[in-house]
Formats: structure tokens, C-alpha cells, sequence
């Protein structure tokens, strides 16, 4: 039996990402829940294979994203690596960035980017289809790189590369839905 | 491009054909702000940056972007589910 206050020591801080990446993937609390704790039972089972000095933050997330694979997406269609439009590079930058910013003597990134709340970049990321997702969301939330996204995810590193490039393009047309339809709505500029 | 070959490409920069350097810098971006690129192929990134505000400013738009991602998509903890991981834990412990 593994040490129980070991792993507690060890894996219990990882606690919030790997929730908030569970609730990327499943996009609903319970089932993040669900599968936080099945991940926390399978690494506590397994934690006596786990080699101590390696990564425990990465092999904890390669047991969050197995179970999510095998239990949650069972119960719908498998995903394809298709579908998902090809979008320019530098799409969110020079839809909005460069042009609002010039007409407001800001900076882009100030004016584009304060403007999106946690709820749209959230439910951005969860609108992609799930094996980009899955790549944006371990690069871009969690840090990880190339190499231990591959291992996570159990796949060649110009297939992470690939899901995560065209992950992100995706994303930002979507914020840029978003930020297009904030304007459509907005009332007409008033001096203030 | 095979999937492959522009995996691989990031490590290639002795192989190169003459381009357009702004479009080589794009090119790179994300390698660049991933930190995936190899220190000879990063220098050469940065000194283009240096000299190219277009680039310049691309390149920190997306690195903002990508810091605002991270920081909008972390959700707390509920107690309840603390509980049930420690609950979980305890009746591993029993033996059986």
C-alpha cells in the first residue's frame, strides 16, 4: 500500500488545475468532480510505480486525461482531428488588435485583450473540439511542453504540435466572435 | 508539409531557403513563446524582434493572449469534492 500521507504531501496541491483542466474537458462540475476523484484513487493505487524525482504533476495529468478518454468520451461520438476550419495566423491580432488600437492610441493587447471576461475565455476553450482542447489546454493553462504534452497524451510531438497550433487559431477566432458581436451591440460612442 | 516534416522543422535552421524574415518570425511564433525553439533559432527570432516593431507587437500580443488564457481558466476547488478525495482516500486505507 502506498504512503498515505506521502502522496497527500505530494499530489494534493495539484488539486486546482487538475480540476480546472477537468472542467475543461467534461464541461460540467460534476462529472470534473467525478473525475478528479477517480484520478486522485487510480494515482493513490499506482503511486507505488510512480518513480520518485519524475514529473508528478505530468503523470498526473496523463492519469486525468486516460480516465477522461476512457470513461467520459466513450459516451459520445469520437472526436476527429478534422473538424476544425483552418484560421490565419496572427487571426484575434489583426481582426482587432491592430486596428482598434491604432484608432484608440492604446495598446493592443490592453484594448483587445481586458475586454474578454473569464466566463467567454472559458467557454472559448471549451468550444474547440476536444483534442484540440486537450493540447490548449495543456500548454496554454497548465504549462506543460511539447515533449510531456506528447507523453500525457500518449502521441507523436508534431501531432501536439500540430492539435495545439491549430487549437489556438481556432480559439482566437472565437474570442473574436466575441469581441465582434460586443461591438455590434454596443451603443454608439458617447463623449464621456 | 507532412505533419512530420514541419514537426521537425523547428530544429532545421541550417536548412532553410531564403524567406521573407517576418514571415520566418511568424513562422516560429508559437516555438518562440513556448519555448520550444533551439537557442541559436530563439537569438535569431529576438534580434528580427528587435529591429521589426510590427513583429514586435504581434508577437506581444499573442504572448499576452496566451498569458490571459491561463490566468481566466483556473476555477476553485469546491470543499465538497476536497472532502470526497480525502473520504476516498481513508476507505482506500482499510484493508481489505
Amino acid at each position: 500500500m502506498a504512503d498515505k500521507a506521502r502522496f497527500a504531501e505530494q499530489a494534493m496541491p495539484f488539486m486546482g488545475s487538475l480540476y480546472s483542466a477537468a472542467l475543461r474537458m467534461t464541461r460540467n462540475p460534476a462529472d470534473a468532480e467525478d473525475l478528479v476523484q477517480e484520478t486522485y484513487l487510480k494515482a493513490y493505487r499506482a503511486f507505488g510505480s510512480f518513480q520518485e524525482g519524475t514529473n508528478l504533476k505530468s503523470w498526473l495529468y496523463k492519469i486525468l486525461t486516460n480516465t477522461f478518454i476512457n470513461v467520459y468520451r466513450s459516451r459520445r461520438r469520437r472526436p476527429t482531428e478534422t473538424e476544425l476550419d483552418d484560421v490565419e495566423d496572427l487571426y484575434l491580432y489583426r481582426r482587432l488588435g491592430g486596428l482598434e488600437a491604432a484608432a484608440m492610441g492604446r495598446s493592443a493587447e490592453d484594448l483587445v485583450l481586458d475586454q474578454f471576461s473569464e466566463a467567454e475565455v472559458k467557454q472559448a476553450v471549451e468550444s474547440l473540439p476536444e483534442p484540440f482542447r486537450l493540447a490548449v489546454v495543456l500548454a496554454d493553462v497548465e504549462g506543460f511542453s511539447y515533449k510531456e504534452i506528447a507523453e500525457i497524451l500518449d502521441v507523436p510531438i508534431g501531432t501536439v504540435m500540430s492539435r495545439l497550433h491549430r487549437g489556438r487559431r481556432a480559439l482566437q477566432k472565437v474570442l473574436g466572435t466575441f469581441a465582434e458581436e460586443r461591438r455590434l451591440s454596443a451603443p454608439a460612442d458617447v463623449p464621456s | 508539409m507532412s505533419e512530420q516534416a514541419s514537426a521537425d522543422g523547428h530544429r532545421l535552421s541550417h536548412q532553410r531557403p531564403v524567406v521573407d524574415p517576418c514571415q520566418e518570425a511568424i513562422g516560429t511564433l508559437y516555438g518562440f513563446l513556448d519555448g520550444e525553439l533551439t537557442a541559436d533559432r530563439r537569438l535569431q527570432i529576438q534580434h528580427h524582434l528587435e529591429e521589426c516593431a510590427p513583429c514586435f507587437q504581434a508577437f506581444d500580443f499573442e504572448a499576452e493572449l496566451k498569458v490571459l488564457i491561463a490566468r481566466k481558466c483556473r476555477d476553485e476547488v469546491p470543499d465538497s469534492l476536497r472532502r470526497r478525495v480525502a473520504d476516498a482516500l481513508r476507505a482506500e486505507d482499510v484493508p481489505s
